[in-house]
């Protein structure tokens, strides 16, 4: 068997005090195609473990000096992946148990069954590269976090960026504000993935998708039988995210009752079901995000004071995209590259216009609304650049005014062009331009523009 | 290849009389002439008999192969012929539960087991056909470990690691292409590097 077969099946260290133990199950191993390598003692076996050196370590519980129980606590501390199967001999079923409660894989009683022997061998094993590569997946994950998403080398950014490594590492609750589209998941997503919980679940709900009573039971679980369709027990999503972050977006669109009990989970750090008796408790760190103004809310009388304190205990406040104009470049080019990825074609070059465009334009829509015109311009042209043409109208036109442009002017141009968007219909254009209707009306009549034939004007 | 013979190992006389711990001569007959065709080389039975007393443990009820093995080798003290012990007992080393067979790695002798390859160990009716493979088998790998080759991961082959009487069903009693390549390619070495043989723990 050569070296690189042997490597592959497996490499199986014994540790037994009896020569013939040893030697029997070295030749038989190595035979089985397992490299293999012997120890007649505790100490002799602790001085050639080295981490990540050994799939699995064989070990007879019983040997003089330092015993079996003992020198398996000591090699988990060189090797905490390390699998551990404990021999026994006939009668000592008690101290096998003993020993998988404090860590053993597994135990085998002499005399060996030979398949049963190396069942329990390859399934630990096998278990072991499992773990290995789980480990290597998630490093990997790690590398490729929701960071890189957050592009930009404005202050303002940087700002955000320098919050997140602050905050990240520490247990407490992350406010997000932000305007709609300026990438607040991310953020809570870039947190989550820098913190300690990294490796349990992120698990987010959007707050203003739901009803009232649909949003309690999503959060808090529900009993069978608690209410009509309830037909099996249910986890919240506070459970589902036991050990690690859940994050509920549009926080200020929840009622004040929902409030009151978000405000006790928060607390108390345990919940109830819906339909349910016993509190549950739970380990979890909470990012909230909100578009909305709490403060304001919180003045009206229709947030609680107190339920915003606890969530505000540190603020993350992503700038707007027209407050760091300086990213728009690098930004588009991120997207055009991330376009060009998931269409499968090179990523196409932004002229010089277009650039002018997008960095003029006031994206209402933020960093969303960016991603969305140039997917836009690329669905609409194959081309190997985008042109200014090539970008949705919205974008287009032009903002700033002329030279030596009237108020007037510029107001009735752009109640054209929102004409033209809803196509005439004056409710919704009236709606855009947050204004009464009949103001609206007021408006056509004086500047000589006709209800049917907007669009023509 | 040298000859092979194969070699009767009595039960013990301290032991209970099990009535599945006997060969029978035909079976010994048809086993020569099934390594003779596979082995291309001449395979008789000897008329004597090794007396399995020496190996018994009257704790286990089982022979320890190892020593069988060293009995065979001091009857084959020229080692001008591959000796296989044929015996009807369940054989052990103290490691494992039983094994099927034990042979010296790339030397000349080996013993194999038929008590553990008999349906009615398992509680079935006997199937003369069928033990009769399951022997051929079982020799034919312990062979295998006398010419130097080890476990192949091929399940076909004959050199595949069995456990049970099931897997050997399932394997076939020919060497797949390479441990046949490698088998002659030990031979021509053989000569040179024979001593001291290793024993195997078969199948």
């Amino acid at each position: 068997m050569n070296q690189d077969v042997a490597v592959r099946a497996g490499r199986i260290l014994i540790v037994d005090d009896e020569a013939v133990v040893r030697d029997s199950l070295a030749k038989w191993f190595s035979n089985e195609g397992y490299q293999i390598k012997s120890s007649a003692s505790a100490n002799e076996a602790l001085a050639v473990v080295r981490p990540a050196e050994w799939d699995v370590v064989l070990l007879d519980i019983k040997m003089p000096g330092m015993d079996g129980m003992e020198l398996q606590r000591h090699l988990k501390e060189i090797d905490p992946e390390l699998i551990v199967i404990v021999m026994t001999g006939y009668a000592s079923v008690e101290t096998a148990v003993q020993a998988l409660k404090a860590g053993a894989y597994d135990y085998i009683t002499k005399p060996f069954d030979p398949e049963d022997l190396l069942n329990t061998v390859s399934h630990a094993i096998e278990h072991h590269r499992a773990q290995r590569e789980v480990a290597r997946l998630q490093e990997q994950l790690r590398e490729v976090s929701p960071k890189a998403e957050l592009i930009g080398e404005s202050p303002a950014m940087k700002r955000v960026w320098e919050m997140i490594e602050v905050v990240a590492p520490s247990d407490s609750t992350v406010l997000i504000t932000g305007e709609s589209g300026t990438g607040k998941e991310v953020v809570a997503r870039a947190i989550h993935a820098a913190s300690p919980r990294r490796n349990m679940p992120l698990v987010a709900i959007h707050c203003g998708a739901l009803s009232e009573s649909l949003l309690e039971s999503e959060l808090f679980g529900h009993e069978r039988g608690a209410f009509t369709g309830a037909q099996a027990r249910r986890k919240g999503k506070f459970e589902v995210a036991e050990g690690g972050t859940v994050f509920l977006d549009e926080i200020g669109d929840i009622s004040l009752k929902t409030q009151t009990d978000l405000l006790r989970v928060l607390q108390e750090k345990e919940i109830t079901r819906v339909g349910g008796t016993q509190p549950i408790k739970l380990d979890f760190r909470c990012i909230t995000a909100t578009n909305r103004n709490l403060e304001a809310m919180v003045k009206e009388g229709i947030f609680r004071l107190d339920l915003y304190y606890r969530l505000n205990v540190v603020q993350v406040h992503l700038p707007a995209l027209r407050e760091r104009r300086e990213d728009i470049p690098l930004l588009a080019i991120h997207f055009a590259k991330k376009c060009g990825t998931a269409m499968n074609r090179p990523a196409p070059h932004i002229s010089d216009e277009a650039m002018r465009v997008l960095a003029g334009y006031q994206w209402p829509g933020n960093v969303r609304e960016l991603e969305n015109a140039i997917e836009r311009a690329m669905v609409l042209s194959a081309g190997a650049t985008i042109e200014a043409g090539n970008l949705p109208i919205a974008v287009a036109s032009p903002t700033a005014p002329a030279e030596g442009e009237r108020l007037e002017d510029i107001e009735r141009r752009y109640i054209v062009k929102i004409l033209e968007e809803t196509g005439g219909n004056l409710s919704r254009a009236a709606r855009i331009l947050d204004i009464d209707r009949t103001t609206l009306y007021g408006k056509l009549k004086h500047y000589g523009l006709k209800r049917q034939s907007t669009a023509d004007e | 290849m040298n000859a092979i013979s194969l070699i009767r190992v009595n039960a013990s006389r301290a032991a209970p009389r099990q009535g599945i711990d006997l060969v029978r001569v035909e079976e010994l007959d048809e086993l020569a002439a099934g390594l003779a065709g596979i082995f291309h080389v001449s395979c008789r039975v000897e008329p004597d008999q090794v007396e399995g007393e020496v190996a018994y443990d009257a704790t286990r009820g089982q022979y320890y192969s190892t020593a069988l093995l060293l009995q065979l080798a001091t009857r084959n003290p020229d080692n001008n012929r591959h000796l296989v012990g044929i015996s009807g007992v369940d054989l052990y080393v103290p490691i494992l539960t039983f094994v099927f067979g034990e042979a010296q790695l790339a030397g000349n002798c080996a013993i194999v087991s038929l008590y553990r390859l008999r349906e009615e160990f398992y509680g079935l009716p006997p199937s003369p056909e069928l033990e009769q493979e399951r022997l051929l088998k079982v020799t034919v790998h312990e062979l295998g470990h006398t010419l130097g080759l080890r476990h192949c991961t091929d399940w076909r082959c004959v050199m595949a690691s069995t456990h049970s009487a099931e897997r050997m069903d399932i394997k076939s009693a020919e060497f797949c292409s390479i441990c046949k390549r490698r088998a002659r390619l030990n031979e021509t070495f053989l000569g040179e590097t024979l001593q001291p043989p290793k024993t195997r723990y078969g199948l």
